[in-house]
């Protein structure tokens, strides 16, 4: 069985269109679960097999976007969240839920998990909200979620915080050198990076693969009715559902 | 209690430093910086506040902080410091705190946000300027102000509310003069005239007796008679729209007896569609969507607060009319938000009147606050416009929508229906009470002194607003109320006497959650405050009801109970402050009687020649501020959250072209569609607002029918923003006008078979200081909902490939009255253009069956700008160029090829079909005027005039840089 956790509550906004991927890409049982419900023990993360932070606005942004529901889980979800990735279970962050694993600390984890913050997702660089769509280029990685992907996947941006920075250099060389940068925005393409990310970072995930996030939202092109120009007629090669297919497959290929 | 200043910085902002040097005309600035300031009151040491700075308020890898010193050091320039003023919600401030309890385990007493700006280069006196015109708002902002080159820190500033008043219940003697009685009204800010006060003073009168026995006196209290002034404000009870009007139009005179129920009730009574499931009575009007879901749709105004305040005006405006949808029925699923503004020119040069701010400063504020409102509410924003017109300097109009979408049957109820029974209690869930909003916007800020509330503007959290209708959305499955309804004008006294209308309901005003104590009893009545909804919960629900309230972090209170009085009671501490029957708080307003007058217009028609280089007209249209493209504005807003955006508002081969209407697949396992559009024509009001009012419903109807909506499956709602001017005569002339505009609703909406569903009007939209006065244009947005049966089958307006064919539908006549194209040329003419329902709607039938048929590639409507605009939006839209003749186009009339170009003449679409279905495409047609126009071919769009020469020859690239320029630099674009 797979069975997968979507967070909801406090702001998160994507949650229905993030079940339903997942319910498309083959999960036998995929929940909407309150953060509450975890905090209060009505529930628990133990149950699932994959965990989803998918988008919204976590407490508005205030504080910085991701940064206060990050630090709701720290510190009062610490352990389960540790039990649940080092069971080799697997994570995916969307946009807002991208930077709420970055400021947990989860992601990258490049030096393993400590729920140390390494990177972060700040205001873009035009200082605006923006809502268009992108292409992601893939690049080579560990990670499962991004496997087979031959040829861009074109998705939109919807934030206003998606800046993509590191601490120092190092930090961006070791990415780099793990591989962990799954998706960037192609700079062959216009409009390329909307948010001013270095690199063009549009994705990173940790070096087992299993844990995931990145700006854009594939949840949200799952069917070429979703895409802009599906009235042209010209329906590009990949969509998002590789995504969440990859994960159910992933895990129900250990499950054997 | 110990204060602490945490400061976290620093980031750079170029969008202020922009937005001084070119909204403000300050060049000299050389760097804008800003700093973020927490403000925390509570007992904490050093090691907890570090933590706080480094793990809660900071962004280690970009950020630092400072504890209880300044971050900044000395500058060279000037550094302003910016807080709220008491009793204004303070969003951020209350996130901090609930962060510091999650990451501390431990409650400080309050938290409140602030932000520095650093000007560098900027003299004290030049930021005092910038404050004051581009940074804070007086009525709901205090700020600091110290030269860099002493900078010291700032004193912390606890922005609390103090109010020392016992709360008491108080009376009005109504017993004296009519000039009395009318002073009350005034003083008071009651908004009664001098009949309904009197009906007012007879109501008790005749309830004297009774009321002694239960220790009230023959005077009103101020509970029951606030309570009575919300209840039948103009905004509650619509006065004007069911007045009785004596209307004279030339010599003939007739009594209207409420344009309301004779034009627009009227009319969908008339038309009676199976598909309407609620209209006119709750919150929102709800049509059917399919056998298991109805869909909702309600379209609200918020011009006053957003001439306040921009920013909170237009905020609370969106997640003010997100609450409409979200309280009809037993509540509704927010699907989609839409939104239209008419503002003044942002290029405005004048001088800018006492107590307004500039027009960009409006645009941006307004801006931001529907970002903010819709983004962070999750709901998409997938339709919308901007119209500009200098008669909004005084009141800019804000427009906002909310659609939503629920099963039509919960548990064996409908749930568009909704009763509280007796027994039921009343909880009110979402934010506390303050003095927000109390006698909505209200100029009363010279009163307002350091310490005491800024009620006149009110501040919407979409966070917590959100968090709310999660939360009701699950209680709503688990069917753990009978009614719900939401807060808004007029609180708790609206909302709970509406929905003890029929039943009778005790309210105990001491049980609603304050934000700080010291209101007045009427005051917990009839704030406004915001995020709020009121709940009819069954005893034996209310356990489990409180239960996910809590899962939630949703505040809920018990204030109350229906019964069986058919009364509202209204009690404080125990001791009765109020007693009103229903019959009289609802049904006991007396109906105002107006006077209309309608004249013919006298102008004449210009007289002007061709212009010589229509190349060049063309590309000063397509610049036109109500023709320009606004896609630097509108990728601000999330137009795809919840994955249902089928076709979005920018289209074709580049994501650049506009989209006539929205489409939206509300459902992920039905093909079934939602079209959503609009229509609004304000100029043609300066001609007659008949045809303002015709061509805005024609308008919305054929942009939802070109994206492939089902024209026979429609719901209109009418906004009505009008003015009343400074006289009696200016009032009777835009009587006069309202009951024309409406017998445009009647005829169009009767022919077309589009009922409407839900509406609202704002009928004073003047403004007047001194001896400057200006009112808006009658100004009426028509909106639309419809269905797609199948939304593979829409339509986006891009031409799709070269070699097909391009026809127009509809007749283009010789209709230039109020067009965009005599305003280019700054003349006015008279021949305002008409629509001919009975031909358009048959039209528009056909179009629907091509389309069904899969026969249309492209499909746009002539609107603004008329067909040279509308030609050249679908050619650089999908990327080709057009070579159409205007030789071949069905006029009715010989008319001149600028007239050809530019009449915005009603129900024209142009279209593409590929050529091997030309043959079927126009017999299905036949019936219909249309014509084959032109193909699609290379690179420029390429127009023959009436003689055979070539008229126009502009490359699309052009064409669409003309389009793209206009609203650039507003956000410092190129």
């Amino acid at each position: 069985m797979v069975e997968v956790c979507i967070l909801t509550g406090f702001g998160i906004n994507a949650d229905y269109e993030s079940k339903y991927a997942f319910e498309l890409g083959g999960a036998d049982i995929v929940t909407r679960v309150h953060v509450n419900d975890l905090i209060n023990r009505k529930d628990d993360l133990e149950n699932y097999n994959i965990l989803m932070f998918p988008g919204g606005f976590a407490f508005a942004d205030d504080l910085g976007s991701g940064r206060v529901l990050a630090n709701k889980f720290r510190y009062n979800l610490r352990e389960d969240l540790t039990k649940f990735i080092n069971a080799d279970k697997l994570i995916f962050g969307v946009c807002n839920g991208f930077q709420v694993l970055v400021k947990m600390g989860v992601l990258p984890a490049l030096e393993g998990l400590k729920f140390q913050q390494e990177v972060s997702l700040i205001g873009n660089a035009s200082g605006l909200f923006e809502g268009r769509w992108v292409q992601l280029k893939p690049m080579n990685s560990p990670c499962i979620w991004t496997k087979d992907y031959k040829h861009n996947l074109e998705v939109p941006v919807r934030h206003g915080e998606g800046q993509f920075v590191v601490k120092d250099k190092k930090v961006l060389e070791k990415l780099w050198e793990k591989e962990l940068i799954p998706f960037v925005y192609d700079p062959d393409e216009s409009p390329n990076n909307p948010n001013g990310s270095i690199n063009g970072i549009a994705a990173v995930c940790d070096e087992t693969g299993h844990i995931f996030g990145m700006m854009p939202h594939p949840e949200c092109h799952l069917s070429k009715y979703q895409h802009p120009k599906w009235t042209r007629r010209k329906i590009p090669a990949e969509n998002g559902l590789k995504l969440f297919k990859n994960a159910v497959e992933y895990i129900r290929k250990k499950q054997i | 209690m110990p204060v602490h200043r945490i400061e976290v910085g620093i980031s750079t902002n170029d969008n202020i430093k922009n937005a001084i040097i070119i909204d403000l005309g300050i060049p000299n600035i050389k760097k804008v910086k800003i700093i973020n300031v927490y403000t925390i009151v509570g007992d904490l040491n050093q090691e907890e506040l570090e933590f706080l700075g480094k793990e809660v308020l900071s962004d280690q890898i970009v950020e630092d902080f400072t504890i209880n010193k300044p971050f900044s050091k000395k500058i060279n320039g000037t550094i302003v410091e910016v807080g709220f003023k008491p009793g204004v919600t303070d969003n951020v401030g209350r996130t901090a705190k609930q962060a510091i309890k999650d990451a501390l385990q431990k409650e400080v007493d309050e938290v409140y946000s602030s932000k520095q700006y650093l000007f560098y280069g900027i003299s004290k006196k030049v930021a005092e300027s910038i404050t004051h015109d581009l940074i804070a708002n007086k009525l709901i902002e205090r700020w600091q102000i110290v030269e860099g080159i002493s900078h010291q820190g700032f004193e912390a500033y606890i922005p609390k509310v103090i109010i020392n008043k016992v709360p008491i219940v108080d009376e009005f003697d109504l017993s004296g003069s009519d000039e009395n009685l009318q002073e009350i009204s005034k003083v008071h800010v009651l908004a009664l005239n001098l009949e309904e006060m009197k009906a007012i003073r007879d109501y008790f009168s005749e309830n004297k007796d009774e009321r002694e026995k239960i220790g009230l006196s023959i005077n009103p209290t101020d509970v029951e008679m606030e309570c009575l002034a919300q209840t039948w404000s103009e905004h509650c009870k619509h006065k004007i729209f069911n007045a009785l009007i004596e209307y004279k139009e030339g010599n003939e005179i007739e009594t209207i007896d409420s344009v309301f129920k004779t034009y627009i009730k009227g009319a969908t009574d008339e038309i009676n569609s199976d598909y309407l499931v609620s209209v006119f009575k709750d919150n929102a009007g709800v049509i059917k969507f399919n056998d298991d879901y109805t869909i909702a749709m309600k379209v609200e105004t918020h011009n006053s607060p957003t001439a306040l305040d921009p920013y909170g005006g237009a905020l609370t405006g969106i997640v003010g009319c997100n609450r409409d949808p979200a309280g009809t029925g037993k509540g509704f699923k927010l699907i989609f938000n839409t939104n239209i503004f008419c503002f003044a020119s942002p290029f405005y040069d004048g001088k800018i009147p006492p107590r307004l701010f500039h027009p960009r400063r409006v645009f941006k504020g307004v801006h931001k606050g529907v970002i903010d409102g819709g983004n962070q509410s999750g709901i998409p924003t997938v339709n919308g416009s901007l119209y500009f017109d200098k008669r909004y300097l005084g009141k800019p109009l804000v427009f906002v929508g909310t659609g939503g979408i629920a099963p039509a049957i919960i548990n064996n109820k409908p749930t568009h229906e909704k009763q509280p029974k007796p027994g039921d209690l009343v909880v009110m869930s979402g934010g506390k009470i303050g003095a927000d909003g109390i006698h909505g916007a209200t100029f009363s800020s010279l009163e307002i002194n350091e310490n005491s509330p800024a009620t006149a503007v009110q501040i919407g959290s979409p966070f917590t607003q959100k968090k709310l209708l999660d939360f009701l959305l699950e209680a709503r499955d688990k069917d753990l109320f009978n009614a719900i309804t939401d807060n808004g004008a007029g609180g708790i006294s609206s909302s709970v006497g509406e929905m003890g209308e029929e039943i009778g309901v005790r309210l105990d005003l001491e049980k609603a959650p304050l934000k700080y104590p010291g209101l007045m009893p009427w005051e917990i009545l009839i704030s406004e405050a915001q995020e709020r909804m009121t709940i009819a919960v069954p005893e034996n629900n209310i356990d489990a009801f409180f239960a996910l309230s809590k899962k939630h972090d949703v505040e809920s209170t018990i204030i109350g109970e229906f019964n069986n009085s058919k009364q509202f009671q209204l009690y404080y501490n125990n001791k009765i402050a109020g007693i009103i029957s229903m019959e009289f708080l609802h049904n006991g307003v007396p109906q105002k009687k107006m006077k209309g007058i309608w004249n013919h217009p006298t102008i004449s028609d210009p007289q002007f020649d061709c212009p010589e280089d229509l190349t060049k007209t063309l590309k000063r249209m397509l610049g036109r501020l109500n023709i320009c493209s606004k896609e630097s504005i509108l990728r601000q807003y999330d137009h795809e959250v919840q994955g249902g955006s089928i076709v979005k508002p920018f289209t074709g081969i580049e994501n650049d072209g506009p989209s006539d209407a929205a489409v939206i697949r509300p459902l992920f396992d039905s093909w079934e569609g939602i079209g959503v559009s609009h229509g609004m024509c304000p100029r043609y009001s300066d001609i007659d607002t008949y045809a303002m009012v015709a061509n805005a419903i024609d308008e919305a109807v054929r942009n939802v029918v070109c994206v492939g909506t089902n024209p026979d499956y429609l719901a209109g709602l009418d906004n009505f923003c009008w003015a009343m001017g400074f006289s009696k005569e200016d009032e009777e002339k835009y009587v006069g006008d309202l009951v024309r505009a409406n017998k445009a609703l009647y005829d169009i909406t009767t022919n077309y078979k589009l009922p409407c569903i839900s509406g609202k009007d704002s009928m004073k939209n003047d403004y007047r200081i001194g001896d400057f006065s200006v009112s808006v244009p009658p100004t009426m947005l028509f909106s639309v909902i419809g269905k797609l049966p199948d939304i593979r089958k829409a339509v986006t307006m891009d031409v799709k490939n070269e070699g097909d064919l391009v026809y127009i539908l509809g007749i283009t006549k010789n209709e230039l009255g109020s067009t965009e194209y005599l305003d280019e040329l700054n003349l006015k003419g008279i021949k305002v253009p008409q629509v001919e329902p009975k031909s358009a709607i048959e039209r528009y039938r056909l179009l629907y069956k091509a389309i069904q048929q899969g026969l249309v590639l492209s499909c746009h409507d002539c609107s603004d700008g008329g067909l040279g605009v509308a030609l050249a939006e679908s050619a650089f839209a999908g990327g080709f160029g057009l070579e159409i003749d205007l030789s071949l186009i069905p006029c009715d009339e010989y008319l001149r090829d600028d007239i050809i170009l530019f009449s915005e003449s009603a129900s024209r679409l142009i279209l593409t079909i590929t050529p091997k279905n030309k043959g079927v495409f126009e017999i299905m047609m036949e019936g219909s005027e249309f014509a084959n126009i032109g193909v699609v071919k290379g690179t420029n769009l390429k127009i023959t005039g009436n003689d055979g020469n070539i008229i126009i020859d502009a490359l699309i690239a052009e064409l669409k840089k003309s389009w793209q320029t206009t609203l650039k630099p507003i956000y410092g674009g190129k």
